[in-house]
């Protein structure tokens, strides 16, 4: 915060007029509100779930104890800050079943977000590379299906992919299998259902930094007799990166505590973080433990995309 | 279990968006039940004759309602959880005291059935039974016979012994996604206490589920009545009258299936699941007025004719259907009865134990 209030001020220690001044204001209103938007929806509410990992739970209404409130007065207040503890975040770890369905999380959400590029990558290259005129139609067609509930489209999955359903139907038809595919309640149902639900997370942003694209670039990489392969892979993948890491991010965080995909499509055998979030959560009313698991789940998320950043930040300013 | 209730969660949603626009003074009554578990025509009759609007909201376990009660504020003036659950959420301070005064009806209900329920609700202070039934075997009889060769299933053993479970396989068995409902089963399949937190006990309970194991083909709390109905599955632990239901629904379809239900004769689970007021809700007037509604002899005998549960309301048993009355599935005679068991709410201590077994058999891990 502190790096963008020092370059937002120079431009208003030089505003002498006041037009000027209002428009330092301005600027700085809008820098602010994302901000403040961080601030109220995702620092309070983390600060809230993490004093409750710190609880322990009890026969009550909320069931954990201490609740911190001034009803004691503010004796009463930070008498309850004493009885917190970190006994929650031990007992993740002295049982491998948070560790592995963590590791189980982060694998399926990987190998989801690799099928999601291959995918979706040469969608939006298609996208990009169409008529000025058709990309608009195009680009709602992505959108679409937004328009109808993410529940109805996950469950319409499991009409297709069932024994007796759509996809076994139309294979044996067609003499394609001899036999019904075991698809639904596998690893495989996942990632389908997976790839298919955040599809457009990655279609858009490649789409967007692909469309920027100059296609000179590729013209002028054929006139010098550069192969079209490799002038993809010299040319238009560098250029694309932003938009596929924008993409990959945006499919692999929602991934990993993805809960109603492998819930619906998987089958019982698989262990995610997210079902063993719900487990604590409705199946043991343990919602200390149950914070504890949502607080690791995003140190997992975060530290790994924090290093990332930095180390881009520090090729970034290599390239000045 | 868990599918379902995200189904329910998003059209409740989806209600209470189109429902929140009524008038102040209208008199309102905000209704959380079991899904398909009352005849939508005693809620027409009830506003009707009162002239209270219901706001009618469904779930299908009882942690959902659970977190929604714990949470605080649910807005909810009638709830139905089931006895073990209630007699912890009265501990923890959620319900408020029925005023019995203003439920005269209250005289209806059967002695029997107050005598247990009051070991989840001491005096029965804060609740009135609404249904209750038994945890047991619903078969498909038909395929059964193929596979064993008979079909008379009257003991645990069918499901708890792995060379029986084993040429079931094929045809499909289902089981209850509820610790609290088949730790216990397998304890008394042991001749163990049913209601024991020993962890010794409770690993017996958990070898001889991860014997059958394999034979399972899935862990799910509603999705059987469908199963079974088709005739997709032979076998599957569940709810009596969803087994019922799903034997009705077998038999409108005509295509030859038929389904059994048995209570083993090694006892099998009683369940409650109890009419209470949140200590918050917003309309305690028009909770009282529905509750005493509910156990209006003619009333409630219409929500276990089209349920096909038993209810905890002597009068009524006139205007049951005979067939149900007479039905010792649903009515089970005194014999059968006295082997019937119930379940108390664990400790956390046990519980966490109890759903770290559940996750080891169900996913292997």
């Amino acid at each position: 915060m502190t790096n963008i209030a020092a370059a937002a001020s120079p431009s208003a220690e030089t505003a002498a007029l006041p037009t000027q001044l209002a428009k330092g204001f301005v600027d700085r209103l809008v820098i602010i509100i994302p901000y403040l938007w961080l601030l109220f929806f995702f620092l309070v509410p983390f600060i809230i779930v993490f004093k409750i990992s710190l609880s322990q739970t009890a026969i009550a209404m909320p069931p954990y104890m201490p609740v911190l409130d001034f009803s004691d007065g503010i004796s009463g207040y930070f008498a309850g800050f004493r009885e917190l503890n970190f006994d929650n975040y031990t007992l993740l770890t002295q049982d491998a079943l948070y560790f592995n369905a963590y590791v189980t999380s982060v694998i399926i959400a990987g190998i989801s977000t690799i099928l999601t590029l291959i995918v979706g990558y040469p969608i939006a290259y298609g996208m990009a590379r169409a008529p000025a005129t058709v990309r608009p139609i195009l680009l709602m067609l992505v959108i679409l299906p937004f328009w109808t509930s993410f529940l109805i489209r996950v469950y319409a999955w499991i009409g297709i992919l069932k024994p007796e359903g759509l996809l076994n139907e139309l294979l044996l038809s067609l003499h394609i299998v001899s036999d019904k595919l075991q698809i639904l309640n596998t690893y495989n149902a996942i990632f389908i259902g997976i790839v298919y639900s955040y599809l457009p997370f990655m279609v858009l942003p490649l789409y967007s930094s692909l469309e920027k694209m100059d296609y000179l670039l590729i013209e002028a990489a054929k006139d010098l007799g550069c192969p079209p392969t490799s002038a993809f892979w010299k040319i238009t993948f560098p250029l694309s990166l932003p938009g596929v890491i924008a993409g990959c991010l945006l499919v692999f965080i929602p991934a990993v505590g993805e809960f109603v995909i492998p819930d619906l499509l998987g089958g019982s055998q698989t262990l995610m973080i997210g079902r063993t979030l719900w487990n604590e959560f409705f199946n043991n009313r343990d919602w200390p433990v149950s914070s504890a698991v949502a607080v690791i789940l995003l140190l997992v998320l975060i530290i790994p995309i924090m290093f990332f950043q930095q180390a881009q930040a520090r090729a970034q300013e290599q390239g000045k | 279990m868990i599918r379902k209730a995200l189904w329910l969660s998003a059209t409740s949603a989806f209600l209470t968006l189109f429902t929140m626009g009524g008038h102040a003074e209208d008199r309102v009554v905000n209704v959380f039940n079991w899904s398909d578990y009352i005849d939508s025509s005693v809620i027409e009759d009830f506003t009707k004759q009162t002239g209270i609007k219901v706001v009618y909201d469904t779930f299908d376990s009882n942690e959902i309602l659970e977190t929604k009660l714990l949470a605080g504020g649910s807005g909810y003036d009638v709830v139905v959880p089931s006895g073990n659950f209630l007699a912890r959420q009265i501990q923890a301070g959620v319900f408020q005291k029925l005023d019995k005064s203003k439920l005269p009806n209250i005289s209806n209900m059967w002695d029997v059935i107050s005598q247990r329920t009051a070991k989840y609700d001491p005096g029965n202070e804060y609740s009135v039974n609404y249904m209750w039934g038994t945890v047991g075997i619903g078969y498909n009889v038909k395929k059964v016979q193929a596979a064993l060769g008979t079909d008379k299933i009257d003991s645990w053993d069918v499901f708890f012994n792995p060379d029986t479970l084993a040429k079931l396989k094929d045809c499909g068995v289902y089981v209850l996604d509820s610790p609290a409902d088949m730790i216990p089963a397998a304890l008394k399949y042991l001749n163990l206490d049913p209601n024991s937190t020993s962890a010794d006990d409770i690993a017996k309970a958990e070898e001889a589920l991860l014997k059958v194991r394999p034979y399972i083909r899935k862990f799910h709390s509603s999705e059987y009545i469908n199963a079974l109905a088709n005739g997709d599955i032979c076998l599957a632990i569940g709810f009596s009258g969803d087994v019922f239901q799903a034997r009705n629904r077998a038999e409108e379809a005509k295509q030859g299936v038929e389904i059994g239900y048995s209570v083993p004769k090694e006892g099998a689970q009683i369940w409650f699941d109890q009419m209470a007021i949140p200590a918050d809700a917003p309309h305690v007037a028009e909770a009282h007025e529905l509750i005493n509604y509910m156990m209006k002899p003619e009333v409630i005998a219409k929500s276990s004719n089209f349920v096909l549960y038993a209810n905890g309301n002597k009068a009524s048993q006139q205007f049951v259907d005979k067939a149900i009355l007479d039905d010792p599935a649903i009515y089970p005679d005194d014999a059968t009865v006295q082997k019937l068991y119930t379940v108390q709410p664990y400790d956390p201590k046990t519980q966490r134990i109890i759903t770290r077994t559940w996750t080891k058999i169900v996913t292997g891990q």
